[in-house]
């Protein structure tokens, strides 16, 4: 070749410091993550472009299925309470229900999605076997006869003075009538402010709301 | 095969019997191993964030008898919104006419642009929309339609679960089903006659 030859250097990067910053990241987030609770029910939730966090702690869930079935539950850091509200049950209804069987609603993440007729069955039934099973869900639609008026009762009872936040999620198929039933059980227990888990959504541009977030506009 | 062979074969050429053994170097290229420690990281990235449901709060009415706590409204600056099947909706501005000529359909899209002319139109003060999901409409719904008074920016509005005789005859008869008149007639025939 010609004389103006360029001793060849090495262009590789020793990757070993850049694998252990890679490596310290990585053991942060996997301490800081909190994995749900495998959800044994599907739902899909609609949108909403009001996107306030929803409370965590305290919490009674409302879950409405595709197919319009009610499922009632208690967060998992209120267990006393959760306690509180299967002996009410127990007793206001007359359930005869055995320890074992209140130790199963007591497991974490488990929820009632069948009339009072079917609950002691259906608390002998092993976590395992729970995602097979079709609930036909708490019976709301019967003005009547209203049961999650007396599980609303409990969880009252049970809360008694700290704050309970009662969350409904619901999927985008069910019909009216669930939700008709659940916000009478509310009425009638007088619970008047609950909120609905949605997915975020954003503002559409132009409308009022997006005036009033983002501010006036200067006029040209 | 006189000697034994520890260097891990590269280099030589030719077969056994060359005596040439080239020292390797022991070093490992580390970039894939950065790859695979990026990808777990944006893995755990994403899922940490997902873990955090946002909700949208409702306040329901108190049922009350008294007739001065019941919330006054104007009959003109009403708007009243039903939900039918397969994501229709209806409305009507003001009292509704006994032969329903004001009972108009409409979709979710179209929907907003209505209720925004109607709230330019009236006293800020007296504007009240009245939302009555019927029992074939989703939750979906009735939560699009409280997101819709949320983007609009209505501040009186009321979530009703009655509605009125005539109002689902009429939703029966834009979904397909029997005339206004049809039916009146035959609800008068079932029930009995007053006299």
């Amino acid at each position: 070749m010609g004389r103006a030859k360029i001793a060849r250097k090495s262009t590789a990067v020793d990757m070993t410091a850049m694998c252990d910053v890679a490596f310290l990241l990585l053991s942060f987030f996997i301490l800081t993550t909190k994995f749900k609770p495998p959800e044994i029910l599907q739902v899909t939730t609609p949108k909403s472009v009001q996107t306030k966090a929803a409370d965590q702690k305290n919490i009674v869930w409302i879950t409405m299925d595709k197919g319009g079935a009610v499922y009632f539950s208690i967060s998992d850091d209120a267990s006393d309470e959760k306690r509180t509200v299967i002996d009410e049950v127990n007793t206001a209804k007359a359930l005869g229900l055995t320890d074992a069987e209140k130790k199963a609603f007591l497991r974490s993440g488990s929820f009632v999605g069948v009339p009072f007729s079917q609950l002691k069955s259906f608390l002998q039934q092993p976590t395992a076997k729970l995602a097979s099973i079709k609930m036909p869900g708490i019976p709301v639609t019967d003005t009547l006869n209203n049961e999650m008026v007396v599980w609303m009762n409990a969880a009252v009872k049970a809360f008694g003075g700290t704050k309970m936040n009662i969350l409904v999620k619901g999927d985008n198929e069910a019909k009216f009538p669930s939700f008709k039933g659940v916000l009478d059980a509310f009425k009638k227990t007088d619970q008047l402010k609950f909120q609905m888990i949605t997915d975020q959504e954003g503002v559409p541009p132009g409308t009022d709301l997006y005036k009033k977030q983002h501010g006036p506009r200067t006029p040209a | 095969m006189a000697e034994m062979d520890t260097s891990g074969g590269g280099g030589h050429k030719k077969g056994p019997g060359v005596k040439k053994s080239k020292k390797l170097s022991t070093r490992v290229d580390l970039t894939p191993m950065v790859d695979l420690g990026f990808l777990l990281i944006t893995f755990f990235i994403f899922t940490t964030t997902m873990t955090q449901p946002s909700s949208m709060k409702l306040n329901l009415p108190k049922d009350t008898e008294k007739e001065e706590e019941q919330n006054k409204v104007k009959e003109s600056a009403v708007l009243s919104i039903f939900l039918g099947k397969d994501n229709a909706v209806y409305y009507y501005e003001g009292t509704l006419l006994p032969d329903g000529t004001n009972f108009k359909k409409t979709n979710f899209k179209d929907i907003r642009k209505v209720i925004i002319d109607k709230k330019r139109s009236t006293n800020p003060a007296d504007f009240v929309v009245l939302i009555k999901p019927a029992p074939s409409s989703t939750y979906r719904n009735t939560v699009d339609m409280l997101d819709e008074m949320f983007i609009n920016d209505v501040k009186r509005y009321a979530l009703l679960d009655n509605l009125f005789t005539i109002e689902q005859q009429l939703i029966t008869q834009a979904e397909g089903g029997p005339s206004l008149l049809d039916q009146q007639k035959a609800a008068q025939q079932a029930a009995p006659p007053a006299k």
